[in-house]
């Protein structure tokens, strides 16, 4: 659990993180969003104890940041920005090394380093020096320290970047069973397909504030509207002597389809295909428009940007 | 305990297998730790047969704990270069925020690196000595005793300790390998200014003084030690700031300090110094407290020293010294060379030594500046008694009150006030304080010596000089001889 409230950063003169407000449950994934330099690594450092804030609180997994501090990183897995591994020690050295760390006894030592090397595919290069890594095997390696003590919370910057798709499948999929064994999830990405599939709560930070927060539905709602449909038929047929349900806005027709955009769609769309069907029409497909988490997210950027512009 | 202790071992251990897997630290070490000992062994040799040649027996006595004290500190100087990359070169090369992110206590990541940081340079060191010892076992020179041998063992010991936390002090504060590597001739040269003096007293064979300097070595690392853990912030070694000197920022940090928001010299006067001075209090206490001590030391030193010279003098000294007093009306005159311009001069130069002399050990040597100065007047004091006991008609109080008193109302006070901060500044950097960078907190801490020096400290030196040149020299002429 992650519970954060009107947490700020501030550094000299600059503002790293302005008020932001995040409540983040066990068992789901919560995404940070954001340009380079938008806050979501002050953020994150603020919730592994590592940035004391500067104004509001946050606490992890029970623990205050600020009290606790050292409660906090016992409890927290972190891939940072940077990999941070030592070029000279084996995998299974630098394994141990942060079990030892993180007070695990020898034998749980064993079996977690062995379980995540081998998940990772990493036991065949296990015993050479990690200076002779791909970047992949890396951030593999990385992300496997911040499992090593299986943590209630995982703080994740970019999980998957500069890995081959097989691995990040990988990864999506380890961080998908992590999120269903109650464990609270926080990703840096910039990934937006990752993003999407992966985040049950999405965030997205501007210079330190959140613009933008909630379900991936609730953003596509916010920015883009309501959900747009189309409904294709199997030969021509005149939309035109169709009553529209309450809540269903016609935007366009075609001789064979048509296009609408729908308020309520749970309780607009059944009524909508009852009056099809009503008229006999021949339906033979009802789709929503693609919308995107990008098209989501370049709108809120622009808008924000304008609105600076304007200022 | 022991688990408290565990993760300090830990950081250490990974760090010193690191270490010995590294070409770069590993070569220079050996070569220094082998290659260093024959030299010295092939030039004590050398001069040992030159100096035979003219029984010169006390230098050779000297020479061989000489050789060791430098072939034991030769492979420190390699140690600094892994120290000075502690913290910043793991922040450099992005390792730092893994360690960071676990649940390690400051003290314990900060230990970890310091006893990698000493073991290493300690064990080449007394591999070195080691080594060396053996070859000049098998020749005909003569084994220090045992005495100075544990002395010098000490010395090592110290100049590692001194060396490596201060290089971790620089590391921790440091932005980059660049900066800390430039930042240790900060180090390396008060620490050979240090090794010539302990050679003066290695060659002098004055052992009570290198036990002192022994004490005063460790004394400053246990500080510098202190000052590292005070002023380690996480915060600090994930900054992304770069190395240029902001003199500006430097410059509106000291001043911001400085006038402390005051708009008129009055307000300043009435606000800004008297906070700075409310907040040096204790420690001007504690300046009273240990000028009586200074005094009784200074008087002590003059009785047990110069008292039984005093005894032995003939007669004929006496007289001379007993007719130069007789003269002594003379000071009248001494108004004409010293002038006030010059005592003050003299007196602003010795608040500022002790300023500079504490800036750079944490109080310490400033602190030891201010008792010499003081223990003169319980030295003075001490001569005059002695005098009198000599030569009739010297009257100790009168004279002390009559050419000491006087100006010395405003110059003690002065003296105490401008070293009552250096103590302030001292305890003030070897204090944890959060939110702050330590070049933050160093400006503040010379503003407040700025604000008393320029504020108290010299007007009252002012009229010190002024009074010691002027009415001092009458009232000692008065008084001298009655």
């Amino acid at each position: 659990m992650i519970e954060t409230h009107d947490l700020s950063k501030q550094f000299h003169d600059f503002m790293a993180v302005d008020g932001v407000n995040l409540s983040v449950p066990s068992g789901q994934i919560l995404a940070l969003l954001g340009q380079n330099g938008a806050g979501k690594t002050t953020t994150v450092r603020m919730l592994t104890a590592l940035l004391n804030p500067s104004r509001g609180w946050a606490r992890v997994a029970g623990f205050d940041v600020v009290k606790n501090g050292h409660d906090v990183r016992a409890s927290v897995g972190v891939l940072t920005e940077q990999h941070g591994l030592y070029m000279r020690m084996t995998a299974v050295e630098y394994l141990d090394f942060f079990g030892q760390v993180y007070s695990l006894s020898p034998s749980l030592r064993q079996a977690r380093s062995d379980h995540l090397l081998q998940y990772f595919g990493l036991t065949e290069a296990s015993r050479r020096r990690i200076g002779e890594y791909s970047k992949g095997m890396r951030q593999k390696l990385a992300l496997a320290r911040a499992m090593m003590h299986d943590p209630g919370v995982l703080l994740l910057d970019e999980p998957t970047s500069a890995m081959d798709p097989e691995s990040a499948r990988l990864v999506r999929d380890e961080i998908a069973r992590l999120k269903s064994s109650k464990r609270t999830i926080v990703i840096c990405s910039h990934n937006l397909t990752e993003v999407e599939s992966l985040a049950d709560q999405i965030a997205i930070i501007y210079r330190g504030r959140i613009l933008l927060q909630g379900t991936l539905e609730d953003l596509k709602y916010k920015v883009l509207g309501s959900p747009e449909y189309e409904i294709k038929f199997t030969d021509a047929w005149d939309s035109g002597r169709l009553e529209m349900p309450e809540g269903v806005e016609l935007l366009s027709q075609a001789a064979d389809s048509f296009k609408v955009r729908v308020k309520r769609p749970q309780e607009s769309n059944p009524q909508l295909l009852k009056a099809l069907y009503a008229k006999s029409a021949p339906v033979m497909a009802m789709q929503e428009e693609p919308r995107t988490l990008e098209q989501v997210y370049l709108k809120v950027m622009a808008e924000a940007k304008g609105r600076e512009h304007v200022q | 305990m022991f688990n408290k202790l565990k993760p300090v071992w830990l950081v250490a251990g990974r760090e010193l297998k690191d270490q010995f897997r590294d070409w770069r630290v590993l070569t220079p070490m050996i070569i220094l730790v082998f290659c260093f000992p024959i030299l010295m062994n092939e030039f004590a040799k050398q001069t040992v047969d030159f100096l035979n040649q003219y029984s010169a027996n006390l230098i050779l006595e000297r020479l061989v704990p000489f050789s060791i004290m430098i072939i034991g500190f030769f492979p420190i100087t390699i140690s600094l270069v892994v120290a000075l990359e502690a913290f910043v070169g793991e922040k450099e090369r992005g390792t730092i925020e893994p360690m960071l992110s676990a649940p390690l206590d400051n003290w314990q990541l900060y230990f970890g690196k310091l006893l990698v940081g000493v073991i290493t340079p300690l064990v080449a060191s007394y591999l070195s000595i080691a080594f060396y010892l053996v070859m000049i076992s098998r020749q005909n020179l003569i084994m220090p005793p045992f005495m100075v041998m544990l002395q010098l063992f000490l010395l090592t010991t110290a100049h590692a300790t001194l060396m490596v936390s201060a290089a971790i002090v620089i590391s921790v504060q440091s932005t980059s390998v660049k900066a800390a590597n430039l930042l240790a001739s900060f180090i390396v040269i008060p620490v050979a200014i240090l090794m010539q003096g302990e050679a003066v007293m290695l060659f002098w064979g004055n052992e009570q003084v290198l036990w002192l300097a022994i004490a005063g070595v460790m004394i400053i690392s246990l500080l510098l030690i202190r000052v590292g853990i005070a002023h380690f912030q996480r915060e600090y070694l994930l900054g992304r700031e770069i190395d240029t000197i902001n003199l500006k920022w430097l410059w509106l940090t000291f001043w911001k300090n400085f006038r402390g928001g005051a708009n008129s010299f009055l307000e300043w006067y009435r606000f800004v110094l008297s906070a700075a001075l409310r907040r040096i209090v204790p420690a001007f206490l504690f300046m009273v407290a240990i000028a009586g001590f200074s005094i009784w030391l200074g008087y002590d030193w003059i009785m047990v020293n110069v008292s039984p010279v005093m005894a032995k003098a003939s007669p004929e000294v006496l007289d001379k010294i007993t007719n130069a007093a007789r003269e002594m009306p003379s000071l009248a005159g001494l108004k004409d060379n010293l002038n006030a311009p010059f005592l003050f001069l003299n007196n602003t130069r010795a608040v500022t030594l002790i300023f500079l002399a504490g800036l750079f050990s944490f109080s310490v040597l400033g602190i030891l500046l201010y008792m010499v100065n003081i223990g003169l007047i319980g030295g003075v004091f001490a001569v005059l008694q002695l005098l009198s006991v000599q030569i009739p008609g010297i009257q100790p109080w009168r004279i002390f009150l009559a050419g000491v008193v006087p100006h010395g109302i405003f110059e003690i006070p002065a003296l105490m006030i401008g070293s009552a901060v250096v103590l302030y500044m001292g305890v003030a950097i070897v204090t944890p304080q959060t939110g702050r960078s330590m070049g933050e907190i160093i400006l503040e801490l010379l503003a407040d010596w700025a604000k008393v020096f320029i504020g108290l400290v010299v007007p009252m030196l002012g009229v010190a000089a002024v009074i010691e040149a002027y009415i001092t020299p009458a009232l000692l002429a008065a008084n001298l001889i009655k």
